[in-house]
This record gives structure tokens, C-alpha cells and sequence, in this order.
């Protein structure tokens, strides 16, 4: 006697789905998740977890949180970043100490694969939301993440 | 001459007083044609439009809004681009077959319009065997598809073919069947008369629990007719490319795409009919402006077609095997056991009559 339960059951489930898909039409006007992007461009905000590209935030003081362990550097399976470093007399302590010179983040080669900000051990770089990234020239695709006379911050490597 | 509703007659007579009488005969057809064929492409075009704003509704987009206010001029727009672009080939495609294969298609869907009772005046061809008519012309464009497929030498086309004569042969004994269930009811194929019938209550409720059982197994049947998803195996996209008609391309290509939503619209247009009272106003609500039924047939025609969208959108395609297990095993069995039901019900005069 499946028969007959095999049709009541395929009725009951196709009913199933098409009062899920009713729902959604009948919310669609409320919840279209469409961007109509350029109309927008002033109110569109991309989400927390959105990739757009690595940038290092600094502080006030123009302080940032590289230590310059190169770990984002080894991280990066495409070699987007590199770190031009430099030893140093630290002022506090009087030793010799490693800082960075430049970090150098080639945007043009990178995948937002997220290693280097999932190696680096002091969250000095970070991912940012913007998303219009398309420039007329590459050379503009390599950027320096960290800010000229920029020093790291203060009990970071501690 | 069966022609004798009044938009075939008021031409006529019109032309009568200009011109012999043969003449102005075959000068009323070609007008009637053109009207049709007028009203119908753009029709046709703006039933793409809805598929593609329900579409849109369904999965919480937006839909086309670019061309014209709320995206009203979009498919006027691509059809101008099909008509702008290249018609190519292959090859050793067979041409002439190659060539011929849309026309089948586009004019079987179009003189099957013909026959609807869009109000009590506006029928261009009122046959006495019209149901047979409709169920006999929906099977010519099956040939089309299998030309087109054949003859554009593509596997891709040939297997989407095969597949569309294989599930057009099974899926029409079921469309036929239901439909002569409800014509135990009504005693006739003329549509005039079905719905003549229909004055005393529409058949879906005059007919009541097999008449219930008739509509759904028409309206699935009926979505396999028009190789729409769930029963697109035609032109899975993700199996076969686009189907029978992978190589063909700009109005051609068009043609085949009208076509189905013509068809979607007649498949539609045929259970309004036979099932919902035509033009018929529920109650008789506005029996005394009959020119309101054109809004009426177009208004439940429109209902219908939205729920084949429906369909379209929720449920997942069928494989060949349980394509052909739903009709062999499921809907013919069940169809001719509900045939027997409304015979007896007929018989005992059980139906439901205002």
C-alpha cells in the first residue's frame, strides 16, 4: 500500500516547498538583498567580514603594531608582501632591536587568501571594506602599509 | 464556414461592402491572423518580462528595472538585439530542416490562440472539435524541437531532443486524459459550449473531487508539455548546454523562446477554460458588461501561469527515470481511475449545479 502513501507524501512535501518559496516572494519587497551598486555608492557599506584589501591601522600618535617578524611575509603563498627591515638602537633599553623600514603589499598579486593576517601575531594588519580597488595604472598597486616617520607601538613585542 | 464570432464577422461585413465576397473572406483571415499575431508577440514578450520579475520576487532580487519605468521596455529590448544579430550554424547542419524547425514551433503555438473564448465575442475560429483541435496542434511543436535538434549536427541538441520527444509522447496521454474527464461533464468539444456549460457553476466545481484530481494532473502534465522545470530535461542547462537549441541563434533562437511562453500561456489559457468558466465572472458578478471576461480569462489565465512560475522556481528537475515513473506509474493510472469516477458521478447525476 505505498502507492498511495508515495502520493500523499509527494503531495504534502511539494506543498512543503512551495509555500517556503510563497514566503519568499511575498517578503521579497521588504528584503531584496539586490545592491543597485553605483546608484548607491554613498550609502553602500560592505560587510564586517567583507575582503576588500590589507591595510595596517595606525594610531593617533601615527604608532602602528608591526613588530617586523616577517611571519605575513612567509605566510603569503604569492610573495604580495614584502618587508624591507632595518636593526636599530631601541631608546628605551639601549639594545640593538629589528624595525621595519617598509611594508611593502603588492595588491595587484594578492588573493585575499587572509594568511598573513591570520599569521601575524599582533594584529598589526588588518582587512579593509572598500571595494572600488581598480586603478588605470598597477604601479599604483603596490602600496607602503605603513605611514612614513611611523614608529611601532610602545610594549607590542611584550 | 464555422467562423461566425463577431471579430471575424464585423471585419467581414466591413470588407463585404468594399469587395467581392470571396475576397473579402480570405482579406478578413489575413487581418484576424495579423491581430493575433500582433497582440501575441507582444504578449509573449511581456510574459518573458513577468517570468523574469517573479523570478527576481521569488529568490529576493529585484528583477530587471533599467529599460523603461520598472524595466516595462527590457524584453522590447532584447528582442530588438535578437532581431540585430547573426544567424549562424553549423556546418553539416542540415539546412533546410535547420531553417524550418522554428517556424514549426512558433506557428503550431500560434494557431492553437485561434480557438480561445477570450469573451463571448471575441473567438476568431469557434470549432466544434476544439479541445481535439488544441490537444492535436500542442503535439505539432514536438516536431519542431526534434527537427531542431536533428538537424543542427550537435549531440548536445540531439539528446535534448530525444529527451523532449520522450517526455512530450508520455506527458500527452496525460494532458488528454484529463481534459476528457472533463468533457464527460460537459458532452462537448466545442469551447463556446464548455463554457456555455460552465453558466451553472465552473466545471472545477461542478465536477468537485475528480474534477479537483483532473486540474492537478493537468497542471503537472501540462508543465512537462511545455518543457518547463521541474520537467526542463529539454534544455537542462547544466547537462546539455541550451538543449535543442544550442546552435541557433539570433531570431531563431527567439522564435524558440517565444514559443514556450506562448505555450506556458495556452497551457494556461486551456485549463481557464475547461476548468475555471473562460470568461465567465465568478457568481456572475458582471454578467451585464460582457467585455469585462477579457479581463476575467486574462486575469485566471495570468493566476495560472503564475503557479507554473511557482513550480519553475521551487522544485528541483526530474531525472529521465522519474520523469517517466510520475506519468507511467502515477498520473496515467490515476488519471483513468478518475475518468471512471466522473463517469459514475455523471451517471448518478452527483455533480454540483447553482
Amino acid at each position: 500500500m505505498s502507492y498511495f502513501s508515495d502520493i500523499y507524501n509527494g503531495i504534502k512535501t511539494l506543498l512543503t516547498g512551495m509555500s517556503v518559496t510563497g514566503k519568499y516572494f511575498l517578503t521579497s519587497r521588504k528584503g531584496a538583498i539586490t545592491q543597485q551598486y553605483p546608484d548607491n555608492r554613498d550609502t553602500l557599506k560592505m560587510f564586517e567580514r567583507f575582503r576588500g584589501e590589507v591595510v595596517m591601522p595606525h594610531d593617533e600618535n601615527n604608532e602602528h603594531q608591526c613588530t617586523g617578524c616577517q611571519k605575513c611575509e612567509l605566510a603569503c603563498p604569492n610573495g604580495s608582501i614584502e618587508i624591507i627591515w632595518d636593526r636599530g638602537i631601541d631608546e628605551a633599553t639601549g639594545k640593538k632591536k629589528k624595525f621595519i623600514d617598509k611594508h611593502v603589499y603588492h595588491l595587484g598579486l594578492c588573493t585575499m587568501c587572509g594568511l598573513c593576517i591570520e599569521a601575524c601575531p599582533t594584529d598589526a594588519i588588518v582587512w579593509a571594506q572598500n571595494y572600488e580597488n581598480s586603478t588605470y595604472d598597477r604601479t599604483q598597486l603596490t602600496k607602503v602599509l605603513n605611514r612614513p616617520g611611523s614608529k611601532v607601538k610602545a610594549g607590542v613585542e611584550d | 464556414m464555422n467562423i461566425s464570432l463577431s471579430i471575424t464577422e464585423t471585419i467581414q461585413d466591413w470588407l463585404i461592402t468594399m469587395m467581392p465576397e470571396g475576397v473579402a473572406s480570405i482579406l478578413a483571415m489575413t487581418l484576424v491572423a495579423l491581430i493575433y499575431l500582433a497582440i501575441f508577440a507582444v504578449a509573449g514578450l511581456y510574459l518573458v518580462l513577468l517570468e523574469r520579475k517573479v523570478a527576481a520576487w521569488f529568490q529576493l532580487r529585484i528583477g530587471p528595472n533599467r529599460v523603461g519605468y520598472w524595466g516595462l521596455f527590457q524584453t522590447m529590448a532584447d528582442a530588438l538585439k535578437l532581431v540585430s544579430k547573426e544567424l549562424t550554424g553549423t556546418v553539416k547542419a542540415d539546412k533546410f530542416l535547420y531553417n524550418l524547425a522554428p517556424y514549426f514551433v512558433i506557428i503550431s503555438s500560434l494557431m492553437a490562440l485561434a480557438v480561445f473564448p477570450f469573451t463571448q465575442e471575441f473567438q476568431a475560429f469557434d470549432i466544434n472539435i476544439g479541445i481535439f483541435f488544441l490537444i492535436a496542434i500542442s503535439s505539432i511543436g514536438v516536431i519542431g524541437i526534434l527537427l531542431g535538434g536533428w538537424s543542427s549536427n550537435n549531440k548536445f541538441a540531439l539528446i535534448g531532443a530525444m529527451r523532449s520527444g520522450v517526455q512530450t509522447i508520455s506527458y500527452e496521454l496525460s494532458v488528454g486524459l484529463s481534459l476528457l474527464t472533463m468533457i464527460v461533464i460537459t458532452g462537448t468539444l466545442q469551447l463556446s459550449e464548455i463554457v456555455e456549460v460552465q453558466k451553472h457553476g465552473w466545471l472545477i466545481l461542478q465536477g468537485h473531487v475528480p474534477a479537483i484530481i483532473a486540474f492537478m494532473v493537468y497542471m503537472i502534465a501540462g508543465t512537462a508539455e511545455t518543457n518547463r522545470a521541474p520537467f526542463d530535461m529539454v534544455e537542462a542547462e547544466s547537462e546539455l548546454g541550451a538543449g535543442f537549441h544550442t546552435e541557433y541563434s539570433g531570431m531563431k533562437f527567439a522564435y524558440f523562446f517565444l514559443a514556450e511562453f506562448i505555450n506556458m500561456f495556452i497551457i494556461a489559457a486551456i485549463a481557464t477554460t475547461v476548468f475555471f468558466g473562460a470568461w465567465l465572472s465568478p457568481f456572475g458578478i458582471t454578467e451585464s458588461l460582457p467585455w469585462l471576461g477579457i479581463f476575467w480569462f486574462l486575469g485566471k489565465t495570468l493566476l495560472l501561469v503564475f503557479l507554473m512560475m511557482w513550480f519553475r522556481w521551487t522544485f528541483p528537475r526530474l531525472r529521465v527515470d522519474q520523469l517517466l515513473t510520475l506519468e507511467w506509474k502515477y498520473l496515467l493510472p490515476i488519471n483513468l481511475v478518475n475518468i471512471v469516477i466522473m463517469a459514475i458521478i455523471v451517471w448518478l447525476n452527483l455533480t454540483i449545479k447553482f
